[in-house]
């Protein structure tokens, strides 16, 4: 085996094919973030003083950090971001754990459909999903605040209160499902069938092998999906934003993604929304990391 | 008696036949599952059908009378504007994923085969980028997109859409792979370029992993919010979204136009059902299960 020594003849062509990556990489990623960590140190002050001083653009260190940070919107974005989250995230990923199982189940019926309508809703932007739930939980045209209504127990409270925690976490968890599914599943049929019919005839029980074969196999999909859930949690923009006109419990700056926009472009502090901005990311980096950390251990821990 | 259990232990053990109740119950849980994901789809068709008087009046669920009319005023709409967002929608995510994919294939192939200088730092890179969501990135996007005046035109949404960290990354998987290095040094030896090689070889290889990288960057940049959105401010270059979202945020105001946004996104969501439906069966998703192991 010679191995991948490319190199040794077309040493050009290595770069070429990477070139467009590494170009469009530079500019729309690193470059972006350079500029957002360059501008996050900047802000507009006043100098020279008296009535005639002017705004001026200067270097104001940790400044804008200090200040988003002590920010209690965008705190509390970050709280309203937790609550959302500890809804939407383990029901999106124990129902798609649930349904790749049963897919996988030779006893269930019905599996070649249910499979592709519950993977249906990926298709779907989150803005047109949220468009679909917002007019169902709209109390004048919800058909369960109708059937409620009918039964005389009043409308329900989608868009009202603590309601729309459990409302919004529904549109994400009804886009979610079915893509995780997906993925649970086609790694559950990698799993050799030799393992799960070996347990069979030691007379193991479904559940039991679900639990001490299936699961701990597909543990590497299950990190991937729990991975994509969190990112795509902090990254929620378009579906409260979408939701807003239906209801007044949504305020501009109620996930911190809304947050950055309005101070960017509402109120023009672009030095504080680049703040922001490297805050969220830099927290999502953080995350992402100590999880795949956290689960590699316990995935090891439980092998040997 | 007897040979009544020795077929039943043999069908136990050759094809294991669950209990009725066994099979039952699991039948209802995937159709539960499939019944959520179908109902609001259904809402918004049965919806498109009715006038906005009904709308608001009849029971969600029963058909309406106004489904013609409906359709009518959505290309309607502004001189037919739903039709040019539906275009640009196209425009951003097929001309978009499609260069993407090629971009995507090209960089993980070249990370994946060849050894050279910098491979490890492009790759821990590529790493960090799939880590830091693109959307964080959205601001200062939009900043350098209006020192270079190109702001509020397709390529804004266009350009920063190209490239996909997840996609190079599921490239450079794929290749490593499906593409075997023994059948590139063969080709070598006889004489081929490497670009012949690419051409020839590696690319009809890598056709399965291009297809799922290709569909998941469509629907990606298809439900994309964020970037036009913020890029955008002509409503004749905004995509689908972003148009929804317009109309649904005058509609507060304006009711007859939640009437148009609920058949817009009827009329909008159908194509799309259709093309996953089609393609379903060409998607590689293993591919991302397998991810993490490479």
């Amino acid at each position: 085996m010679t191995g991948p020594d490319g190199a040794r003849r077309g040493s050009r062509a290595p770069y070429l094919f990477v070139a467009p990556a590494v170009l469009l990489f530079l500019a729309f990623l690193a470059i972006p973030i350079g500029y957002a960590l360059y501008l996050s140190l900047r802000g507009l002050r006043l100098t020279g003083g008296g009535i005639f001083g002017t705004r001026q653009e200067v270097f104001v260190g940790l400044d804008n950090y200090a200040r988003t940070l002590a920010d209690p919107d965008f705190l509390a974005g970050f709280g309203r971001l937790a609550l959302y989250g500890l809804i939407s995230v383990p029901l999106t990923l124990g129902p798609a754990l649930l349904f790749a199982l049963l897919l996988d189940y030779a006893g269930a019926r019905g599996r070649r459909f249910a499979r592709t309508a519950i993977f249906l809703p990926y298709a779907i932007p989150g803005v047109t999903a949220s468009l679909l739930w917002g007019f169902m939980y709209l109390p004048s045209t919800s058909p369960f605040s109708y059937l409620t209504q009918e039964l005389g127990l009043g409308e329900i409270p989608f868009l009202t209160g603590g309601g729309i925690y459990p409302s919004l976490a529904n549109i994400a968890v009804w886009g979610g499902v079915g893509f995780n599914m997906i993925i649970i599943f086609t790694s559950l049929r990698g799993i050799p069938a030799e393992l799960s019919d070996a347990a069979r005839i030691d007379g193991a029980s479904e559940w039991r092998i679900a639990w001490h074969v299936k699961i701990p196999l597909v543990a590497p999909a299950l990190v991937l999906t729990g991975l994509f859930a969190l990112i795509g949690t902090l990254q929620v923009y378009g579906e409260p934003t979408t939701l807003k006109p239906m209801t007044p419990e949504i305020s501009g700056v109620w996930v911190p993604l809304m947050h950055i926009y309005t101070s960017a472009f509402s109120r023009d502090d672009l030095p504080l929304a680049s703040a922001a901005s490297v805050i969220l990311a830099v927290g999502t980096l953080v995350v992402s990391v100590v999880l795949l950390k956290v689960t590699q251990k316990r995935a090891f821990g439980g092998m040997s | 008696m007897s040979a009544v259990i020795a077929r039943k232990a043999a069908v136990a053990v050759s094809r294991p036949l669950p209990h009725q109740r066994a099979r039952v119950l699991p039948t209802i849980v995937l159709l539960a599952g499939a019944l959520y994901c179908l109902v609001p789809v259904a809402w918004v068709v049965v919806a498109a059908t009715k006038s906005s008087a009904e709308l608001f009046s009849t029971f969600t669920f029963a058909p309406g009378t106004g489904l013609l009319d409906n359709l009518r005023d959505l290309f309607a709409y502004g001189d037919g504007r739903f039709l040019v967002w539906a275009g640009n929608s196209a425009l951003y995510a097929v001309v978009g994923s499609a260069v993407s994919t090629l971009i995507s294939t090209l960089a993980g192939y070249g990370m994946a085969k060849y050894d050279f200088r910098g491979r490890s730092v492009l790759f821990y890179a590529i790493l960090a980028g799939v880590l830091v969501p693109g959307m964080t990135l959205a601001i200062p996007q939009y900043l350098l997109m209006s020192e270079t005046n190109l702001v509020g035109s397709h390529w804004s949404v266009l350009l920063p859409s190209l490239i996909s960290p997840f996609g190079i990354y599921l490239a450079r998987v794929y290749a490593l792979s499906a593409v075997p290095d023994a059948t590139l040094e063969a080709a070598r030896i006889d004489g081929a370029s490497e670009y012949r090689i690419l051409g020839s070889i590696g690319l009809p290889m890598m056709v399965p992993g291009m297809v799922t990288i290709f569909m998941l960057q469509f629907v990606g940049t298809w439900n994309n919010f964020l970037l036009p959105f913020i890029m955008l401010s002509d409503e004749s270059k905004f995509p689908i979204t972003v148009g929804l979202y317009t109309l649904l945020a005058k509609g507060s105001s304006e009711p007859a136009l939640y009437g148009i946004a609920i058949v817009g996104a009827a009329v909008s969501v159908i194509p799309l059902i259709a093309l996953l439906l089609f393609l379903q069966r060409f998607w590689r998703l293993d591919l991302l299960s397998g991810g993490l192991k490479g």
